[in-house]
């Protein structure tokens, strides 16, 4: 069962990972993307991290992808009319070189992990719960789960400096 | 694994034998009615809720309202249902076709789901042949509020791509509009719970619902139940006000303002993907009613014990106050709607979050 969920999940975010790519209008591909997000959301359910899920599904799927789709309304981007791109030699040496480079990493990463599902170390009573992952981020990781606020706060204040163009 | 063959190929048994059905199929057709019992009350409310709103408004009004067809015009909500079941299904030849017809079941199935997690009653005993008593909630997992959210979140889609798939100035200007508004009215929203969340420690809804069962003595005289519409009521404001905002509710109805937009995001549907999106609106309130319940208003809790008449109770009152905004406040200005959302609600929420937390920390201390 477990399995065959698995095996779904990831076939719909792996199909929908592509068509984000080669959809030829902007509002499909996010769309694409958000099936995406929702397929690896239910991957995080089947790994019992359901606080991650959650938010996945509601700072993702729910706030961050309907900003991209807000965007992509307020710029009226048409719809793209070249079917592939320009058969530029240099382009699809650079994509290919690019793809075994990523395929190499992959097949490192696979054969030296392992060869074959392993059951690793059982989960702890509680794994994935709010309560788990709250008290991790303020013990355990306390440093790191603060410094990403500090950066997002800094992000904020250069968005509006970037945005203002005189301050009072 | 119980598989859909084994289900269908026991049915005589069901019938049959009561004390020997598998315990695992059981709770499969326990869960089966639970669902089909809630979706149906949904629905009928959602279809109910358009003759309560009419009846109200023209009560408030002094009008009559819908009243030829059944006694109180009680049938209106039928011969509207039919009548919209065999309009003509437009299509605009200049529609995006695909997300067209996505648009509205995105819309509808958010606002149906949420109830999933929604405790709605205590508990059925078991009738001596159930191996265990009935709860009455759908499931009860740990990030409950987290999956309220994260799911209302996804309501605004159903809007903003029927506003871009109609191809018309109108719709776009209603979807931008409502995705804006969503958003902003969102943070407030998530952000009023947090006091309640500190209070109980969970984000189980069955669990926020037990935080606020028994009485407390207000001056020694009058007793108030421990509902945390008391101890949180700012928290209770802002939450109602933002769930106005997110069903597109008057005061806050610019989506679909009918005085400048035609009908907003929806001037081109017609027939029964418009009766969805009216579905969805109806929902969307019923559940957002039923969230404040849960959070607020004691979910089912209640006297003489926990049962779904006070649940449906305490919804419907404030459906009436939904309905009753509606007939007394005029819409805001779209300035004004992101200037209260961002420069007065959400402040006022975060100054009650920190103010609680202080609180909740100096009584358990």
């Amino acid at each position: 069962m477990e399995l065959v969920l698995f095996v779904g999940l990831a076939a719909v975010a792996a199909v929908s990972g592509l068509l984000v790519v080669v959809q030829r209008h902007a509002l499909y591909s996010a769309m694409f993307l958000i099936i995406n997000m929702g397929s690896l959301a239910g991957l995080y359910v089947l790994l019992h991290a359901h606080f991650v899920w959650a938010v996945q599904v509601l700072v993702y799927a729910g706030a961050i992808m309907v900003l991209f789709l807000f965007v992509i309304m307020l710029l009226n981007l048409p719809r793209e009319e070249v079917r592939w791109a320009s058969r530029d030699l240099k382009r699809i040496l650079a994509a290919a070189l690019l793809s075994l480079v990523l395929l190499g990493e992959l097949v490192l990463v696979v054969g030296f992990r392992s060869a074959g599902p392993s059951a690793g170390p059982a989960l702890a009573p509680g794994f994935g719960t709010t309560e788990t992952v709250g008290r991790l981020l303020f013990t355990t990781f306390l440093f790191p789960f603060e410094i990403t606020s500090v950066i997002l706060l800094v992000a904020i204040v250069g968005a509006m400096v970037l945005a203002k163009k005189h301050f009072d | 694994m119980t598989s859909w063959g084994v289900i269908l190929g026991h049915w005589d048994l069901v019938l049959g034998d009561w004390a020997s059905m598998p315990e695992m199929l059981e709770t499969l057709i326990i869960m089966v009615v639970k669902v089909g019992v809630v979706f149906a009350t949904l629905l009928l409310v959602a279809a109910y809720m358009t003759w309560i709103e009419r009846k109200v408004i023209a009560d408030i009004q002094v009008r009559v309202g819908p009243s030829r067809v059944g006694p109180y015009g009680l049938l209106q909500p039928i011969a509207d249902g039919i009548k919209l079941f065999f309009k003509e299904d437009l299509m605009p030849g200049h529609v995006d076709r695909a997300l067209f017809l996505l648009a509205p079941a995105l819309s509808v199935v958010p606002a149906m789901i949420v109830f999933a997690v929604i405790p709605f009653g205590g508990t059925i005993p078991a009738f001596g042949f159930l191996s265990k008593p009935i709860p009455l909630y759908l499931s009860d997992i740990d990030v409950g509020v987290l999956y309220v959210f994260s799911v209302t979140s996804l309501g605004v889609y159903g809007i903003v791509l029927a506003g871009w798939a109609s191809n018309n100035k109108y719709s776009l200007l209603g979807g931008l509009r409502a995705s804006a508004q969503m958003i902003s009215y969102e943070l407030s929203m998530s952000l009023s719970v947090v006091g309640v969340l500190i209070l109980v420690g969970s984000l189980r809804l069955t669990e926020i619902v037990k935080a606020q069962a028994g009485f407390s003595w207000w001056m020694g005289i009058l007793p108030v139940p421990n509902w945390f519409v008391f101890s949180q009521p700012i928290g209770f404001l802002i939450f109602f006000t933002c769930a106005l905002a997110e069903t597109n509710r008057a005061p806050f109805d610019l989506p679909e303002a009918e005085t400048e937009l035609v009908a907003g995001f929806h001037s081109e549907y017609s027939s029964m993907k418009f009766a969805m999106f009216f579905m969805a609106e109806y929902a969307n309130m019923a559940t957002a009613s039923a969230v404040a319940t849960s959070l607020f208003l004691g979910g089912p809790l209640g006297p003489f014990g926990s049962s779904p008449v006070w649940f449906v109770g305490k919804v419907f009152v404030l459906l009436f106050v939904f309905i009753w905004f509606r007939a007394s406040l005029p819409r805001f200005r779209y300035d004004q709607l992101m200037t209260f959302g961002w420069k007065r609600l959400l402040p006022l929420a975060l100054a009650n979050m920190v103010f609680t937390a202080i609180l909740a920390v100096l009584w358990v201390r």
